[in-house]
């Protein structure tokens, strides 16, 4: 395939996938944004107005950048997963498999639908915090990049999920069993300042606790972490989840006979 | 790249053993020309989808070579791909998706820009019969039409070869009947085509050369006119005026009476039915009317089926 045969491979791919969510949207829009209008509701005006500041802001602009991320992490994870699965299951992911479309092709253009999913999510969940919540946003590059490269590494993951799983159970836990506590854990509702010495340190080793704190800084300009510590722990992981992802498509064992 | 004097596949020495190590291929060679209705036959489980899967890259092969117009598949598959159409056996589309999403999007796997893609999906779906339907939820669609969505769809990028694993299966005769006509149609315009088949009346009609595959191996490799020509018998089906309480004797030709307005003959292919109609009349047997016991086509592939198992359980013995 030529660069412009490739090019439009990828975007019937990503028009795909955004076609999907948006066919389902009772399914994939309304559930999140409603999750976290609640979240924002409980934590942020009914408990966190008796909670008062936590590292010397307001509950709630310390919770709201959490949210946001929590939203963009779970909706790009989840996207993948149930579209690559689903696409296995019903075994047209064939149609892909038998066309000259490049494995690389496959896979980024199923990252980039995660990641339209998880970044439309996140901002209508951004939007939705504002009326809870006054930003004057800190850092719009750290902001940006950090949501971005979230998104990309849980897409990423998503997919390496999809790819091994060969039932509906094989897709749900992971995101109950493994991304549900490292997010609650991840710093989204406290500061890990809060923790003695050893769970601090235990907590240094999830690395949602990075993305949450980077996004944290880029909006509101408080972190636990080293800003460049979090991009450069994001870029890593993923790097090697692409790659691994990559190497999965290509060697196909999963996905052909 | 391709040229006008090479095969559309070319396959050698082809084996596939399966992670559970069942030998689904065990060596095959198989040359299917340019332009040509080729028939793929066999029993179930004899190697005909995975066959079809190796082409199409669903199934990973052990060892051999596959070409498609000259392209070696290991070397630059991607290039192969566009010359290869597939139509599988299963329902394998997105069921939520309208036929010309499904369609368009096919074609965007391809290369090929919405605006020609949306032509084709038209052109296709006009073609089958499918255009009323474009706009619905595929799940919709009845069988024969997913079928035909299946056609169109690997039609979509207007390959040179297309490959169809059992279209027909569970599909009405009047449909089945339209389907060979587009298919020879198409056919005519210079698509080769490779079909799989349990109808064996399908093949007879449909292809000009045709291969038996029987447990991982090509039992036969020829055209239909020479496989019919190694016919050396067929059986009949007569249905006899009057009621008769005792089968009739001919000498040469074995009768059974199947039930007392029915009698099975087997006829060599020296005979002459002329011959046994008289016999029959002299005896005050009235033929109404008659018919082949099975498909010609039939008779042969299951005599072919039978020596191979039968060469098999011979060489298990030694």
């Amino acid at each position: 395939m030529n660069n412009q045969q490739q090019w439009i491979a990828f975007s019937t791919i990503v028009r795909r996938e955004i076609r999907r969510f948006m066919r389902i949207w009772p399914q994939t829009l309304v559930p999140p944004v409603i999750t976290m209008a609640l979240y924002f509701v409980i934590f942020g005006k009914l408990v966190g107005s008796r909670i008062g500041d936590m590292s010397s802001l307001p509950y709630i602009q310390f919770v709201a950048p959490g949210l946001i991320m929590m939203s963009v992490i779970t909706n790009s994870y989840s996207n993948v997963v149930s579209s690559f699965f689903g696409s296995k299951f019903q075994s047209n992911i064939e149609e892909l498999l038998v066309s000259p479309t490049p494995n690389w092709i496959i896979l980024v253009g199923y990252v980039v639908g995660g990641m339209a999913r998880g970044l439309g999510i996140g901002f209508i969940v951004t939007v939705l915090s504002l009326y809870f919540a006054d930003f004057s946003l800190n850092s719009l590059p750290v902001t940006i990049g950090i949501v971005l490269m979230t998104s990309l590494m849980f897409s990423l993951a998503g997919l390496i999920n999809a790819i091994f799983a060969s039932s509906f159970d094989d897709i749900s836990i992971i995101p109950t069993f493994v991304l549900t506590p490292l997010i609650y854990l991840g710093g989204v509702f406290y500061s890990i300042e809060m923790l003695s010495g050893f769970w601090q340190t235990l907590s240094m080793f999830n690395p949602i606790l990075y993305m949450v704190n980077a996004f944290r800084y880029g909006m509101v300009g408080i972190t636990d972490i080293n800003i460049m510590a979090s991009f450069a722990m994001v870029g890593l992981f993923s790097t090697i989840l692409f790659f691994f992802a990559l190497w999965l498509l290509e060697n196909g064992s999963r996905l052909r006979n | 790249m391709k040229s006008s004097n090479q095969n559309a596949l070319s396959i050698a020495s082809l084996a596939k053993t399966y992670d559970n190590n069942f030998k689904a291929l065990k060596g095959i060679d198989l040359e299917v020309s340019q332009g040509d209705f080729f028939a793929l036959l066999g029993p179930n489980g004899a190697g005909k989808s995975t066959t079809i899967g190796v082409i199409c890259s669903l199934v990973r092969k052990s060892s051999g070579t596959v070409k498609v117009f000259g392209i070696d598949i290991d070397e630059d598959f991607s290039a192969a791909k566009q010359y290869v159409g597939v139509v599988p056996q299963e329902f394998n589309f997105n069921q939520f998706e309208k036929p010309i999403d499904i369609l368009i999007t096919q074609a965007g796997y391809y290369g090929i820009p919405v605006p020609i893609a949306t032509e084709r999906a038209e052109k296709y779906l006009k073609q089958l019969g499918l255009w009323e339907k474009h706009n619905v939820p595929s799940r919709s669609l009845s069988g024969g039409m997913k079928r035909r969505l299946m056609i169109a769809r690997a039609l979509i990028h207007e390959p040179q070869l297309l490959v169809l694993d059992e279209p027909t299966a569970g599909v009405d005769i009047e449909l089945r009947r339209s389907m060979w006509t587009f298919l020879e149609e198409i056919n005519r315009q210079g698509t080769t085509i490779i079909l799989t088949t349990h109808y064996l009346e399908e093949a007879e009609r449909l292809c000009r050369n045709i291969a038996i595959i029987d447990k991982g191996n090509i039992v036969q490799n020829t055209s239909i006119k020479n496989l019919i020509k190694q016919l050396n018998k067929e059986t009949f089906i007569l249905d006899i005026k009057e009621e008769i309480k005792s089968c009739p004797v001919v000498s040469g030709y074995p009768i059974i009476l199947t039930d007392s307005h029915t009698l099975e003959v087997a006829v060599d292919k020296n005979k002459s039915l002329n011959q046994l109609f008289s016999m029959l009349s002299e005896q005050g047997i009235e033929i109404v009317s008659m018919r082949n016991k099975a498909n010609r086509l039939e008779e042969l592939f299951i005599d072919m089926v039978e020596k191979n198992l039968d060469k098999n359980e011979g060489g298990q013995d030694e």
